[in-house]
């Protein structure tokens, strides 16, 4: 039995969910194998294997591997898989858009988005939004797996020094084609794996009044994460959404500004350490998550805060 | 141009599920049942292309039991031309379903597939990708907009870093975000004509796929519940309590 994970990499460096999802497959089996697919990504091969839990790193390149269109990575996966029993990925959007792609061409019921190990064909995983838990048992031969990368910590990066061995390409499929990706670069940390996050909803009224929001997180160190009302509207844009249908975090603080809490909100934030939410309606659900409840009007409450945030000796980072 | 569109009747959105007591599942006896939300961005997308004059036909299908024909009729409401029920019981998971669509298209030879990125029941997000590997078409998943060319697509893709831009050549298979476009309510005298539109009753088993689940359903139950919380009176208690209490700031 050996495990194969599908490292996730912009070909200059690992991007960080990877480690939470390595953690999850070394929870399955110890014998774990990375698959790194991409272009000129040598350097990431070389901090593969100097993490302790892959024993054999394997590397792949090819010009169309360079923005990970899951038509060219499938069939490849699916040509290394022949040696392990379980395939896993991070259940963020590389990994759902690749992962059901391999698991159909083995003829595998993937199991989506797991966040325990129970054992290597028991797992746990939240369904409706994660308001309800099933414990699944796959009786597939070769297991189909996506985490969630919140629910694993990060793996150590140093120590290992596995043997990386390289794999032939396979050919270019040609029916779709990379344009483009519009990265928002930011200095901030980031949603998925900051240890504060603040968040603003349609409470927020605009795109300007984030500005209210900012300066908090500026204070805090945090991430900036919002609602889907308020991205519907224009106020931020996607990649700050938190949800069901956006992102899964799960900070050591996460203060919600202005959102009422729908269910679809707090499956993606209910299970963060401490939750703080500022709205005006003191019926909001969002109240019923809160470890601290401000029933207050926003638009005094972030300038208080930031000004009694100023008045303290330190700040945790 | 011809497009088929996959949707999937569930709990509505708005209902607050809730967990059989012997753990088998959750209770859906009298509880409220609609679309998956994201479907109906699918079936908008699709007659908005037809409005424009670039497609000939939408067919709607579901896979299900009975009574998830009312999710094609209200398809069929807000413009789809015909529908399709492939009945089969119990829990059907993506792959089965892929499979059944895969047997349709195979049939109806249609040059668009669209379909929601997600249902909200099984949060699986993983039938779209899978038809597309199965028909080894492209896929377009998460898709905020499409843009029609000549014999392609091109779509916005939402993804974590933000927004990526792909082309595929038709035939493909598109999963829809909800921020694709707003989905219309059916009119009345629209949903009276969409029960003399056609609607087609096939068998899983007859087209010749097993629906079985692969996966076995051990166990559902509630999630822990969060410990209630307070209500502090004002911004300063509301900092003194993270510092000290909480010790998070
Ligand atoms: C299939 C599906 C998937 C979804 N996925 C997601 C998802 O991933 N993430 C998500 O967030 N939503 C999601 N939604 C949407 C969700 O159902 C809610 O519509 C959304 O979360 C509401 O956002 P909101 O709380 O910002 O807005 P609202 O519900 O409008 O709440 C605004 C809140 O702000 C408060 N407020 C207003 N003004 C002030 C003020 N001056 N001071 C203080 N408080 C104020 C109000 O009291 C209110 O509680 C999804 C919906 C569906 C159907
Ligand atoms: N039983 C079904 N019948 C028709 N379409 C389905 C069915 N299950 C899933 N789909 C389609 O596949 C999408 C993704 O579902 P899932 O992979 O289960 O998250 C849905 O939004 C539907 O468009």
């Amino acid at each position: 039995m050996s495990s194969l994970l599908i490292a996730e990499h912009n070909n200059k460096e690992i991007k960080s969910f990877t480690l939470n999802a390595i953690t999850a497959a070394s929870q399955i089996d110890n014998d774990l194998h990375v698959l790194l697919i991409g272009n000129n990504c040598g350097e990431v091969a070389k901090s593969l294997s100097e993490i302790p839990a892959i024993k054999k790193v394997l590397h792949v390149e090819a010009p169309y591997y360079e923005n990970y269109l899951a038509e060219n990575f499938a069939p490849l996966i699916v040509k290394v898989s022949e040696n392990y029993t379980h395939i896993v990925s991070s259940a963020n959007t590389f990994g759902k858009n690749l992962m059901p792609r391999v698991a159909a061409l083995l003829d595998t019921s993937q199991i989506s988005d797991i966040i325990k190990v129970i054992s290597s064909d028991t797992f746990l995983r939240p369904i409706y939004a994660g308001n309800a838990f099933a414990t699944v048992k796959s009786n597939d031969a070769k297991k189909c797996i996506t985490i969630r990368p919140t629910s694993f910590e990060p793996c150590e990066i140093t120590g290992g020094s596995a043997p990386i061995e390289k794999v032939e390409s396979m050919e270019e499929f040609s029916q779709s084609k990379f344009i483009k990706r519009e990265e928002v670069k930011s200095d901030r940390p980031e949603l998925g794996t900051a240890r504060v996050v603040i968040s603003g909803g349609r409470g927020m009224q605009n795109g300007e009044n984030f500005k209210l929001i900012n300066a908090v997180a500026d204070k805090l160190n945090a991430a900036i994460g919002a609602s889907r009302a308020a991205v519907d509207a224009g106020y931020i844009s996607n990649e700050h959404q938190v949800g069901q249908t956006g992102k899964v975090v799960v900070p050591d603080l996460y203060i919600a500004v202005g959102i009422s809490g729908a269910i679809q909100h707090l499956a993606g934030m209910k299970e963060s350490k401490i939750i703080v939410a500022i709205n005006k309606d003191g019926e909001a659900p969002i109240f019923s998550v809160a470890d601290y409840g401000l029933e207050a009007d926003l638009f005094e409450a972030l300038p208080q805060l930031l000004e009694e945030l100023n008045k303290l000796n330190t700040i945790q980072k | 141009m011809k497009i088929l569109v996959a949707v999937k009747r569930v709990i509505d959105y708005n209902v607050q599920i809730r967990v059989k007591e012997d753990g088998t599942g959750v209770v859906t006896d009298n509880v409220k049942m609609s679309s998956n939300p994201p479907d109906d961005n699918a079936i908008e997308e699709a007659v908005k292309i037809k409005e424009s004059g670039k497609a000939s036909e939408i067919i709607a299908i579901t896979v299900g039991e009975e009574k998830s024909q009312e999710t094609v009729r209200k398809a069929l409401a807000v413009g789809a031309d015909r529908g399709i029920l492939v009945k089969a019981e119990g829990i059907i998971e993506p792959l089965a379903v892929a499979k059944v669509l895969q047997k349709i298209v195979d049939k109806e030879k249609p040059d668009l597939v669209f379909m929601g990125k997600q249902a909200i029941d099984d949060d699986c997000n993983q039938t779209g990708q899978m038809l597309s590997a199965l028909l080894n078409w492209p896929q377009a998943t998460f898709a905020s907009k499409i843009e029609i060319k000549d014999k392609a697509l091109e779509v916005t893709r939402e993804i974590d870093e933000g927004l990526e831009t792909i082309e595929v050549n038709i035939p493909a298979i598109v999963t829809c975000d909800l921020r694709l476009n707003e989905p219309r309510y059916a009119s009345l005298p629209n949903i009276m004509k969409a029960k003399k539109k056609p609607l087609e009753i096939l068998n899983a088993s007859d087209l010749g796929v097993d629906t079985a689940p692969r996966v076995q359903q051990i166990k559902v139950e509630e999630p822990p519940k969060r410990k209630a919380g307070i209500k502090v009176a004002n911004v300063a208690e509301l900092v003194n309590k993270l510092k000290n209490e909480a010790k998070v700031i």
